[in-house]
This record gives C-alpha cells, sequence and structure tokens, in this order.
C-alpha cells in the first residue's frame, strides 16, 4: 500500500454505496429501489449496475407516479428500464385518490406530494417490500442530515427521529418484524456537486430537464414555475418564456425551475459551484413550514 | 481529492452547533435560502443563531439541544469534508459512539471557563476507546475570558494530564471563539500569542491514514454473484468491499472460517478487470477452484490469517434500556458476518471520567465494559486496534431487533 492506493472521494462515495446497496440484497427477503427519473435515482441505478452485473438486480425498479410528473422524466424513466432490462413497477396517485384512499388538496397550489405516501405504503404492502432504496441525500434538507442509512419505519411506515437505532461503523442493522419495513439511502453522504461530478466522471445520461431550454413560466413566490396543466393560473399570473433548467425534478406542481444558460454537464457544475441557493430552494414543498420534511417523513414519506 | 470524516464532541452548551455553523458560513459553504431560514427564526445576543443550522428536528429547536448526529457535508479545494455533529448529554451517548465509529477525527470542545468537566473525560475515553486517530481540542468561548493565554494554557495543561491515561495517538489544542469565529476558518486578531493555524486550515492539512501502514489483505464476502444465464453460464464471483489491505491476481487465498485455499483467478468492476483491488474499494472476486464460499466468509492472503476463534474478549459500549448480565444471548454482527454469541462474563465496567474499574452484576444504558463472549461457530477477526473493520462488532438483541452494543475486540 502506497499513497497512489488512494481512492478519490468520488471512488470512495462510490464504493461505500455499492457496499449499502448489496447489504441490503443480503440482508432483506423482498427489497424495492425507489426510482422517479431524477437525477439521484438515475445515480442509484448506475451503482446497481456497479453492484450486481453481470447478475439481475435483486430488487425490481418501483415508482410512485403522482401523475404531476414531467413527461420527459417518465419517457425517460422507461427507456433506461428497457435498456437495462430490469423490472419496473408503476403505482399511481390517482389510483388512491379513485378508491377514496387519499384526498386531493385543494387551493391555488394543490401538490400530490403528501399523498404520494399514501400509494407508496399501499405499494410496500402489496408487494410486501421490506426495504425500500431511495435517492435522498443529507445534504439536501436539515431534517435528512439527521437520518441513518438504514432508517427503520414502523408498520404506518413512520420515522421517529428520537428512536433511531445507533449505526456504527459500516455495520447495518436490518434486522425487523414484520410489517415494518427500512428505507435505505447508499448517497447519503454525496452532496449536489458530488452526484454532478459522478455524473461527469462515469458519463451518466439524464433527461433533458436538467439542462438549459426554453419553456413557458409563470412566477410564484420569486420562484420560476413551469406552465403546465397540472397548475391554475388566473389574471394575476403573467406567462412568459424564459430560458431555464430544473435542479431538481419532482412534480409539475412543486419543482421550480432556475433561469440558467447551462447545457453541459460542465456548465452544470461550474453553475452549482458557485450558486448561492440550495437545491431544495426550487421545492415548494419544503417551504410550508420549518419542519415540512420532518413532518412528511413521520407520514411515511421516503 | 479525499475525505475526512469528524466528530464535534463537548458538553451541552460548548458550543459544538455554534462551531459547525462558524465553520460552514466563514467558508462561505451556507446558501443563501438556509441563511434566510435562520434569520427568520431570530436571532441570540444580537447574532444570527448558527446553531440551527444542525438542529434538524422540531424537538431539538424547542429545546435548544442536539438529540441526535446530525451530517453536515462541506467542501474546499483541497478537501471533502462530513462532520457528524453528536449531541452532548450524557443520554444520548450512545449517539456520540454512532458518529465517532465513522470519524478519523474529533473535534473535543471546552468551555474556556470551565475547563475540562466529565463530559470532557466521557467522550475522550470513547474517542480513545474507539481509536480515532486525531483529537483537536478546541478551547472555545476565548472572548468570555479576554483570550487570555494563560486560561488557554492551564486548560491544555489539565487536559493532557488527564490523556496521558489515554490511548490517543495525536492531540492538538487551539483557542477559538465559534461565536466570532476567532480561529475557526481565520486567525484571530484578539489572539496575538496565538501562532498555530486555524482550525479549518488545521483540518485541511492533516494527514489521514487510518490504519496501519501495511495492512492484512481482507475481504469479507457480501453476496455471491451467479447470473447464470447462458453468457455467464459458470460465472460464481464473490462480492464485497475490501477492508484492509490490497489484492492482486494470482494471490493465494485463504478462506476463513473453513480454512479452504485457493487463488483469486480474476477481480471483476462494472469497468472492466482489474490486476489489483485494495481498500475500501467494493469489487467482485473469482477463485480458481469452486470451494464453499459464502457471504460472512472473508478472504485473506494465505500467511497473513487473522485470529479464527469461538471464544472473544471485547470492549463494549451498551447501548439498550434493558442491562446487559452474563447469560444473556446475541446476534454479533461483524463484517458480513452474523453469529449467536452469549456472555459469558462481565469482567469489569469503567468509570469512563475516572477510568476506574469496578466489578459490577451488568451493564446498564451508555456504560462501558470488558466482557468475554462465546460464539455459537468460529469468528474471523483482527484485534480492533490493528484494523478497524475486522475487529468490530455490534449486538442485537434478536427479540426486539436493536442494536443494543458496539464491540471492539481485543
Amino acid at each position: 500500500m502506497t499513497s497512489t492506493h488512494r481512492l478519490s472521494h468520488l471512488d470512495q462515495l462510490e464504493s461505500e454505496a455499492i457496499y449499502i446497496l448489496r447489504e441490503v440484497a443480503a440482508q432483506f427477503e423482498r427489497p424495492a429501489l425507489l426510482f422517479s427519473g431524477g437525477k439521484d435515482s438515475i445515480c442509484l441505478v448506475h451503482l446497481a449496475l456497479k453492484a450486481f452485473r453481470p447478475g439481475k438486480f435483486p430488487f425490481p425498479l418501483v415508482h410512485i407516479d403522482t401523475g404531476h410528473n414531467f413527461d420527459e422524466a417518465l419517457r425517460f424513466r422507461d427507456n433506461l428500464a428497457e435498456k437495462i432490462g430490469e423490472k419496473l413497477i408503476v403505482r399511481y396517485v390517482q389510483d388512491s385518490i379513485d378508491q377514496g384512499k387519499a384526498v386531493e388538496e385543494k387551493g391555488k397550489f394543490p401538490s400530490r406530494n403528501a399523498i404520494q405516501a399514501v400509494t407508496l405504503l399501499d405499494t410496500i404492502a402489496e408487494f410486501k417490500f421490506d426495504a425500500c432504496i431511495g435517492g435522498a441525500r443529507r445534504d439536501e434538507e436539515k431534517a435528512r442530515a439527521k437520518e441513518r442509512i438504514f432508517s427503520v419505519r414502523d408498520e404506518f411506515g413512520s420515522w421517529d427521529p428520537k428512536l433511531q437505532r445507533p449505526e456504527l461503523w459500516n455495520i447495518y442493522n436490518g434486522k425487523i418484524h414484520i410489517g415494518e419495513n427500512v428505507r435505505v439511502f447508499p448517497i447519503s453522504n454525496w452532496t449536489e456537486l458530488d452526484v454532478w461530478e459522478y455524473i461527469r466522471k462515469e458519463k451518466i445520461d439524464l433527461p433533458s430537464l436538467y439542462f438549459s431550454h426554453q419553456r413557458e413560466i409563470v412566477w410564484r413566490e420569486e420562484l420560476v414555475f413551469p406552465v403546465s396543466k397540472f397548475i391554475s393560473l388566473d389574471n394575476t399570473d403573467k406567462v412568459e418564456t424564459r430560458t431555464v433548467r430544473f435542479r431538481t425534478v419532482g412534480d409539475m406542481t412543486c419543482t421550480a425551475a432556475v433561469e440558467s444558460e447551462a447545457n453541459s454537464v460542465d456548465d452544470i457544475i461550474r453553475e452549482i459551484q458557485i450558486s448561492r441557493t440550495t437545491e431544495r430552494g426550487s421545492r415548494l414543498d419544503d417551504k410550508r413550514s420549518e419542519a415540512a420534511m420532518e413532518d412528511r417523513k413521520k407520514g411515511g414519506y421516503f | 481529492m479525499d475525505i475526512l470524516r469528524f466528530i464535534t464532541a463537548g458538553s451541552v452548551d460548548d458550543g459544538k452547533s455554534t462551531l459547525i455553523g462558524r465553520l460552514l458560513y466563514d467558508s462561505k459553504s451556507i446558501f443563501q435560502d438556509q441563511l434566510e431560514a435562520i434569520e427568520r427564526a431570530g436571532q441570540v445576543n444580537g447574532q444570527i443563531n448558527l446553531a440551527l443550522l444542525t438542529d434538524g428536528l422540531k424537538a431539538e429547536r424547542e429545546q435548544g439541544i442536539t438529540i441526535d448526529v446530525a451530517y453536515k457535508y462541506f467542501s474546499t479545494p483541497k478537501r471533502k469534508f462530513i462532520i457528524a455533529d453528536a449531541p452532548g448529554h450524557v443520554q444520548y451517548t450512545r449517539n456520540m459512539v454512532t458518529g465517532a465509529s465513522n470519524s478519523d477525527l474529533a473535534i473535543i470542545l471546552i468551555d474556556a471557563r470551565k475547563g475540562v468537566i466529565e463530559q470532557t473525560y466521557r467522550h475522550s475515553y470513547i474517542v480513545s476507546l474507539l481509536r480515532l486517530p486525531y483529537v483537536v481540542v478546541c478551547v472555545n468561548k476565548m472572548d468570555l475570558v479576554d483570550f487570555s493565554e494563560e486560561v488557554f494554557l492551564n486548560i491544555q495543561k489539565q487536559y493532557l494530564e488527564f490523556a496521558k491515561d489515554l490511548d490517543l495517538k495525536s492531540i492538538h489544542f487551539l483557542p477559538i471563539s465559534a461565536l466570532n469565529g476567532d480561529n475557526v476558518v481565520e486567525p484571530s486578531n484578539s489572539m496575538p500569542w496565538w501562532k498555530g493555524k486555524s482550525l479549518l486550515n488545521f483540518l485541511e492539512e492533516i494527514e489521514i491514514h487510518t490504519e496501519e501502514e501495511s495492512p492484512a489483505p481482507r475481504f469479507p464476502v457480501q453476496n455471491v454473484i451467479r447470473p447464470q444465464t447462458p453468457e455467464y453460464h459458470d460465472y460464481r464471483g464473490y462480492a464485497g468491499q475490501i477492508r484492509s489491505g490490497l489484492f492482486t491476481v494470482g494471490d493465494s487465498i485463504t478462506v476463513l472460517p473453513s480454512g479452504l485455499t485457493s487463488k483469486i483467478k480474476a477481480i471483476d468492476s462494472y469497468d472492466g478487470p482489474l490486476n489489483t483491488a485494495y481498500s475500501p474499494m467494493s469489487v467482485t472476486i473469482r477463485l480458481e477452484d469452486e470451494i464453499d464460499v459464502s457471504r460472512g466468509d472473508m478472504l485473506v492472503v494465505t500467511g497473513k490469517e487473522p485470529v479464527v476463534t469461538q471464544d472473544l474478549e471485547a470492549h463494549i459500549c451498551w447501548m439498550d434500556q434493558k442491562v446487559m448480565a452474563p447469560g444473556s444471548k446475541y446476534l454479533l454482527r461483524q463484517t458480513t458476518n452474523a453469529v449467536k454469541v452469549s456472555v459469558r462474563s462481565l469482567e469489569y465496567r469503567v468509570e469512563t471520567s475516572t477510568h476506574e474499574k469496578t466489578e459490577q452484576p451488568n451493564l446498564g444504558l451508555n456504560e462501558i465494559g470488558k466482557v468475554t463472549l462465546r460464539a455459537a461457530k468460529p469468528v474471523a477477526y483482527d484485534p480492533y486496534s490493528k484494523i478497524r473493520g475486522t475487529g468490530s462488532f455490534i449486538l442485537v438483541d434478536e427479540g426486539t431487533n436493536q442494536t443494543v452494543a458496539a464491540g471492539m475486540l481485543l
């Protein structure tokens, strides 16, 4: 061993994430990988290729489709699943609404973010998933910064931040009682910049949404919102065409764009390096209250 | 660029969260929207409350204390940093151990007005037990003692006196004011007597080598990869993360605990075959012979075998409300291995503030002691002092599934 036998920070993070994915495969009977077609879950799929090829993934990809997704993200999702030949399961929030299990929000900014948890918990029950792998990162939000890599949820999918298991070294304890499940976050220790540097290094394809393009937008609470059939416009809203891109891709109702000319990964990395706002600063769902994310996680959100 | 993982420890109100806030703030790692959020939340003594950056839970903000570890990230052009902001309260010691187990370095904060107190002893003992290679003692709140060099030197002397019984390899001292930012990122104008680096400079420049120079190669098997497709009909790879040392194609391998031997035929990665691989790479190893290898086994280079035994001696930190008593059975998880153990004896309990060892019938929440265990099957390990990755374990209560102890094998 010499100083040349030392991994760069990206290689260290990659190796840690592969190790975590393999622990999920070994410790659980019926795991799933939550895949939305966003950059973090695309990285997870890439890491799973590294962890399990030439074998098949020991879990399906699962998407909880709110019905408010960007078409580009959905197309990308389907193409990727087909390209790698892995199973994709999609469940719809609309079905939960139609069954009367979830109630759509009212008002000018209706979001399906919170009721996504209802469909997720039903899907977990339907397939008896005991572990759900997610692309959440601790740098995204202050409640996430507190969460373990193996995060045990009770039979209601609820997170109790005061009663987390100690998580020591890299020895993960995935033992749970029937009905409980574990949310696993292999890229917990990555930052937004790490993800983009990894995408550059590994030449990972992304939906075009992440790159600069022209789009019709309206201003909402100083944020640039994409015009879509899911948001209601009134005569106070002025529709403009701007050059934008998305830093984070969630629902069209809660994901704001940023004005940007960055149309390559290199440009994006330069933009993030000098950015003075967080990625989640463009998410309306996190601005609802001081503890918005913590409250959603207690309610079963991933 | 590499990664330095560090923990901040110290008593309640020593200013841990403020120090982290200051490190992030002065290194320009705080974003505008985060800053606006804490500005909205109000001020303390006319300054923004930097501690709010790390206390992420509602209950923490209500009570103004840290309950669980928060992980924070920042980087400078020289290094990426992962900070484990650990709670100071005695009742959350297990969360402090959680943070320390993944760290290369500990920052121990001492309030300049109070000097070395019981929590300083407790945390230093844990840092020593977990063998973090570096300790930086930050004497904080220097602004409240008129930036006195004498106060700083007295605390330094007091700490070194206590630490001489501990196994701390490298201790550094720094006088700081986290609230005002003295010596955190920028050097202080108020302490011209201090000629050392600022904390951030120190963290950027410290050399990280956490294990011995030429450690023995250790590869715990996580999964067996068998695609069973026409293309990979006979493929049988052992997936895992190298815990220490270096493996090369052609190396003679012993599988533990079985003792079977073979040679490395190939080291595979998604990006293609490798000739050598080293810690902490996650790879897939194939052997020349079809021998019985499964999850929990460890591949080692023949001639550099670790200890293999059913009788284990260890230091443990107990983490559960239910006490540990001799005779109890648990599931031991070490590397990728899981084996039932029974506690044969509790040799002693350590009083962390005095290092006194006392005989006790059991071990309670947040207590530390030395135990002997009997395992149902032989366990392959290295003493924790040699290789952290194979000498550490957890105990799981199979009734509650809780992680009840952190252990370090002797």
